[in-house]
């Protein structure tokens, strides 16, 4: 009896293996051949050499590592506060974190337009550098469920009232506390949460393509629509980029220190 | 006039009145304890002097200024919490020091400071060790070294020896004392415990359901409990109703009579002093140093601690005695 259902564990994780992996094996396979001789990464070579490649790619990385920013230094001290001094608001915070992933992009980026189009009373689609920022932002929504969920479970790891109420103790100002007590002992936390946020904005599509930003999720429907081989090399390369951001979690909560309610 | 002094103190969570009209006032360099069970509002009154609390209504001051509305940074008062509160991120060094740096002294001074109090703490050679590479005992050290560099006006410890071993405890509650007393720092200790009440302060606040049931010096604590919830919270007090009082000492009282299980004298079954009562030894514990028993005198079962000084001092079951009772060691209580 334990030998069968052992058996057909085995044959879930094959074919669930085989499921994921099928796809891919054959996406690599094919972007090696795009020389007519055999395999070759003629098709990476021609993708990495692409001016267009760079430009959105770099516009997606800059617009990644802003929005990491930005959402950190909003949710950080939300959660915090929130932990600290309104925990009842808890289950409200998390519903509107949560907003994102049940509201689809596209309406989101439908009432921005709607909002901030050129005649509204905050253009922000007015120019680049507006709609950029417009762009930043929604990014930063896009990933409030990864980064919230992310920096409230590395804050619900340590004992924050207690800490925070022996570094008031000590006479260390809020900005202190924050910076000096709080944020070094969620890094791991918010680093989890900064290369989720970096995968999320590294190919995202809706929202960059309908404000006409050049990042790197348009550029990847464009090329697909119109070459063979370098879609496929690709789509591996943002695959590896987001593998990447996933082994880093890994890698930086096996090296964080066990979490500790009291120290 | 007293350094601290708390007048009035109440504090209500909703509905729930945790504090009634608490008032004490202490000296300069005073150890005071507040004892008492879990949620009798002695943790909540020294919360309120930290300043991580509002009183509802009351006044707390320091040195004569009034800090009640005062935030924690600005009070100067150090606190020791149960479960340490190091900061993970730093090791000893740095944990001790950030007070200081708080406050903007220079490197140079916070290095002198910071060896200096590793050393009345006794945890030289530690100075570069993370807390989670250190003891339960030796945490709570920086954390009391962490209060004290700073040089607080009056020191809070909260139930800081609970989460600790027996010998850890012993040791640890000593050395407390001891450096209380060479600094001179007026320090509250909060606790459940009454032998670490009882060996460690100067005077003691028994505290229930969010009042004072008596304040005094440890021994008069001990010794003269004003309340039956005293009696029984020190020590393991016999306490006898009216009846049972009238009933075996012919005492006519109002509460309750206690009497401290070692002021009874246990004397042989053949005694012919006056004023003794028969007894029967129903149980024994053997508690180290000392040998309880459980002896039935006219149907009321009196608890009598006697010391263990030789194997032959233990008396076996079913024992006739004869129990003597002082009557200056008969106490009435409300």
């Amino acid at each position: 009896m334990k030998s069968t259902s052992r058996l057909g564990a085995w044959v879930a994780i094959a074919i669930g293996t085989l499921y994921f992996l099928l796809p891919l094996i054959a996406t690599f396979e094919f972007s090696l051949k795009m020389n007519r001789d055999g395999y070759s990464f003629e098709a990476y070579k021609v993708v990495l050499s692409d001016p267009g490649f760079q430009a959105t790619f770099g516009y997606s990385t800059l617009m990644a590592v802003l929005t990491i920013i930005v959402g950190i230094v909003l949710v950080v001290p939300t959660a915090y506060w929130i932990q600290l001094k309104l925990p009842r608001l808890r289950p409200l915070v998390e519903f509107i974190t949560l907003l994102p992933l049940v509201i689809p992009a596209i309406v989101i980026v439908f009432g921005y337009l709607k909002l901030y189009n050129s005649s509204s009373w905050l253009p922000l689609t007015g120019n680049e550098r507006a709609t950029d920022f417009l762009l930043m932002c929604s990014y930063v929504t896009l990933a409030l469920p990864y980064l919230y969920r992310s920096i409230d479970a590395g804050l619900r790891a340590i004992d924050v009232r207690t800490l925070t109420e022996a570094a008031e103790s000590l006479g260390a100002s809020w900005p202190s506390i924050l910076l000096q007590v709080i944020f070094p002992n969620v890094k791991s936390a918010i680093l989890s949460g900064a290369f989720l946020t970096f995968a999320v904005v590294i190919g995202e599509f809706t929202m960059a393509s309908l404000l006409g930003r050049p990042a790197f999720g348009p550029y990847l429907q464009l090329i697909g629509a119109n070459r063979a081989y370098e879609p496929s090399a690709l789509a591996i390369i943002a695959f590896m980029v987001t593998w990447a951001s996933m082994g880093l979690i890994q890698v930086f909560a096996r090296n964080a220190r066990p979490a500790r309610k009291t120290a | 006039m007293a350094y601290l002094t708390i007048n009035n103190l109440h504090k209500r969570f909703d509905d729930h009145v945790v504090v009634h009209d608490f008032n004490m006032s202490i000296e300069q360099g005073e150890f005071v304890t507040f004892l008492g069970p879990s949620g009798c509002g002695k943790t909540t009154v020294l919360r309120m002097i930290a300043g991580f609390e509002t009183p509802t209504s009351g006044q707390i001051r320091v040195g004569g200024d009034d800090i009640t509305h005062q935030s924690p940074q600005k009070r100067g008062i150090g606190m020791v919490f149960q479960s340490y509160a190091l900061f993970p991120n730093m090791n000893v060094t740095q944990n001790i020091g950030f007070g200081l740096k708080m406050r903007k002294c220079d490197g140079a001074e916070i290095a002198r400071k910071v060896a200096e109090v590793i050393k009345l703490v006794e945890l030289s050679g530690k100075e570069n060790h993370y807390p989670h590479e250190l003891s339960g005992g030796q945490r709570q050290r920086v954390a009391l070294a962490r209060a004290l560099v700073v040089e607080p006006r009056i020191l809070l410890l909260d139930e800081p020896l609970s989460a600790l071993d027996a010998r850890i405890r012993k040791n640890l509650r000593e050395q407390i004392r001891d450096i209380q007393r060479r600094l001179g720092l007026t320090t509250i200790f909060v606790t459940h415990d009454q032998e670490e009440a009882l060996t460690m302060s100067d005077r003691i606040f028994v505290m229930n359901q969010g009042r004072v049931e008596q304040e005094g010096r440890a021994e008069m604590v001990y010794t003269q409990p004003a309340t039956e919830f005293v009696a029984r919270f020190m020590g393991n007090y016999n306490l006898l109703g009216a009846a049972d009082t009238h009933r075996l000492l012919g005492l006519d009282i109002q509460g309750h009579l206690a009497i401290r299980p070692e002021s009874i004298h246990v004397l042989d079954a053949h005694s012919q002093q006056a004023d003794t009562l028969a007894g029967t030894i129903r149980q024994h514990q053997l508690l180290g140093s000392i040998i309880r028993y459980q002896i039935d005198s006219g149907g009321v079962t009196l608890q009598v601690d006697r010391l263990n000084r030789t194997a032959s001092d233990l008396m076996p079951v079913g024992t006739e005695v004869r129990l003597q009772i002082s009557r200056d060691d008969m106490r009435e209580v409300r």
